[in-house]
């Protein structure tokens, strides 16, 4: 057992490696594949809505409280910094630091209102919240420009390397990725995570064992805002304009998208989702125009067939490999 | 003076229209708990398919009545083959009601296209009603009239009758509801289906009065939500009391203050949920 075991772990190690040297060469494969970068812009996406993506499981799959409006902190971040560098002629470390603080900042002021709210209130909550920010994009236009956006924000320059080059961009944003990655996996790996599972579970238990059930969450409302932040920071400097319908009810619909096809309550499945669903877009809207009825069936068919996301069926698979079977064993995070 | 009559008569007017819109929102919501994000498709297609009927039989009241009906079995189907399997869960239902909903935006895409198409309205609702010096739209006030007849009937519906009854029960306490033997499931499906029916309604007299284009689905839901936030799920005062506000404070907005004429919309239901998360005639 011992010896299945430590080969087993090898497997995963090597597994692991596999993918991690895949994203490394990701550019090279690229070039050799297309002869462009197009796969490498898709990869930078996938990785950014990754984040957004890890930052929304955080509240879905850890603390059960699924928010309509994680999006606009992702937009809010986004916008500052755009603003900062356009309006105000900021240095880009300068803009995204101010954008961050800023995004706790409206966390740590969203979060009083919103976490009074559970279940279908939580959603409608966060919707409102999220429309809130969305009128002051669209209408507030000396400070936002309004429904022409803001655009033109290039890369800056990091030491030596040029970020306007998409290849050198995506090493940045790997970089970022790994670190919010790592991270992430503390924080859910921590004894904080676990009792925020446990908060998920049964509110009251919790409180009746002593924990301030309502301070975890706080704390994890302003986590996830933070890293939306960084998403949003990113997002700003790959697309280089944003402008309101980025903030819309779609764009937020589809950040719980990702988190719910790749699996709620995983560390990895969110960015799974996220990288399906961004090739999905790009590439089905390539071939056809009714890419919205095929993104539309992706909605159904995740909530009819894959309750538990997609590492739900990696698990089944792996067991299946394995010849073991869970009698009577529900996915662990199915929401 | 005039300039509030008129934009008081603009905002009665726009309020009308959301009421029809959100009242079904609003039922669903109470009965269900479903936020219904595909309530914007069926305004939609209940719009094109009464516009594609006037087209074949030239009568604006057929083409309601025939919009309604598909619009009313499409809502059954909808339940019967969908919604109930995921009862209870919040999110199942709101990220399936949002892929039907991206569904059928692209239907209409694809068999009416995407120029805005406006519904003919019979002759004698054209043109303007003249009271002194004021000019009124007859259109906007024969909307006014059909939202106090629609709701005066939902309200009678309600709370005088026995069909009201059962639904109210199934609306405060559903498994009380079931323990005293009405068959929750069949109010659920009807509920849902008379709110969808009201939606396309109001996508009919909508079709008339702004006009019908892809999008518009997604961009009417905010104002419903705000009405069905500030009124209370599921309550039908709280609705019309919600889209009267509503109607008025958007109307007035972007009259007075056009920087930050959403928030004057938003902020309030925030403040709203904040304080109040059940909304005005909301109950625990």
């Amino acid at each position: 057992m011992r010896v299945k075991r430590v080969k087993r772990n090898w497997i995963k190690i090597a597994f692991f490696l596999i993918v991690f040297v895949v994203f490394l060469a990701a550019p090279y494969i690229s070039f050799a594949l297309l002869g462009s970068n197009y796969l490498t812009e898709l990869l930078t996406q996938s990785l950014i809505y990754g984040i957004a993506a890890f930052s929304l499981n955080l509240l879905l799959g850890y603390l059960g409280l699924p928010s309509l409006g994680h999006g606009v902190y992702l937009g809010i971040s986004a916008y500052t910094t755009a603003i900062c560098l356009a309006k105000f002629h900021l240095s880009p470390p300068v803009a995204s630091i101010i954008a961050l603080l800023i995004v706790i900042g409206s966390a740590a002021l969203f979060g009083p209102v919103t976490l009074r709210a559970r279940g279908v209130y939580f959603l409608m909550i966060t919707l409102a919240l999220a429309m809130v920010v969305w009128g002051l994009a669209y209408r507030w236009v000396s400070l936002t420009s309004g429904d022409n956006g803001i655009s033109g924000i290039s890369r800056p320059q990091l030491g030596p390397w040029s970020l306007r080059d998409i290849s050198n961009y995506y090493y940045f944003v790997l970089g970022i990725f790994l670190i919010c990655l790592f991270i992430i996996h503390r924080i859910v790996r921590s004894p904080f995570g676990r009792s925020l599972v446990g908060i998920k579970e049964s509110e009251s238990r919790m409180r009746t064992l002593g924990y301030n059930v309502w301070l975890h969450q706080y704390l994890c409302f302003l986590i996830a805002g933070f890293f939306a932040g960084v998403a949003g920071v990113l997002f700003i400097f790959y697309h280089g304009f944003i402008s309101p319908p980025s903030l819309e009810l779609t764009p937020n619909i589809e950040i719980l998208l990702m988190v719910a096809l790749g699996g709620p309550g995983t560390v990895i499945g969110p960015f799974i989702g996220a990288i399906v669903i961004v090739f999905l877009k790009n590439f089905v809207s390539a071939y056809t125009e009714r890419w919205l009825i095929i993104l539309g069936a992706v909605y159904i068919v995740t909530v009819l067939y894959a309750p538990g996301g997609l590492m739900d069926v990696v698990r089944l698979v792996r067991e299946l490999v394995r010849g073991e079977k869970k009698v009577g064993k529900k996915a662990p995070n199915g929401y | 003076m005039d300039f509030v009559i008129l934009q008081t008569f603009n905002g009665l007017s726009y309020g009308a229209l959301l009421f029809l819109f959100a009242s079904g929102l609003s039922l669903i919501f109470g009965v269900m708990r479903i936020i219904n994000i595909s309530h914007g498709s069926y305004y939609l297609l209940a719009g094109y398919i009464a516009f594609t009927l006037m087209q074949l039989v030239n009568s604006y009241l057929l083409g309601m009545l025939g919009a309604s009906v598909v619009i009313g079995l499409l809502a059954v189907l909808m339940v019967r083959v969908f919604l109930r399997k995921l009862a209870g869960n919040d999110l199942g239902q709101l990220l399936i009601t949002m892929g039907f909903a991206l569904v059928f935006q692209d239907l209409a895409l694809l068999i009416w296209g995407g120029d805005p198409s406006t519904i003919n309205v019979p002759n004698f609702l054209n043109g303007p009603l003249v009271v002194g010096h004021f000019y009124f739209p007859r259109y906007r006030i024969f909307m006014v009239l059909v939202a106090i007849f629609i709701g005066f009937w939902l309200w009678f519906f309600q709370a005088k009758t026995r069909v009201g009854a059962i639904v109210r029960a199934a609306v405060d306490n559903e498994e009380m509801a079931c323990a005293m033997g009405i068959n929750v499931p069949v109010v659920s499906m009807s509920v849902y289906a008379l709110g969808a029916i009201l939606a396309a309604i109001g996508g009919v007299i909508g079709g008339g009065f702004l006009s019908i284009y892809p999008g518009l689905d997604f961009e009417l839901l905010p104002y419903a939500f705000v009405v069905v936030i500030l009124g209370g799920r599921g309550s039908l005062e709280g609705a019309m009391l919600g889209s009267l506000v509503v109607g008025l404070v958007d109307n007035f907005g972007k009259v007075l203050f056009p920087e930050l004429s959403y928030f004057t919309l938003f902020a309030p239901m925030v403040l709203m949920l904040a304080i109040r998360p059940t909304g005005l005639f909301g109950k625990k």
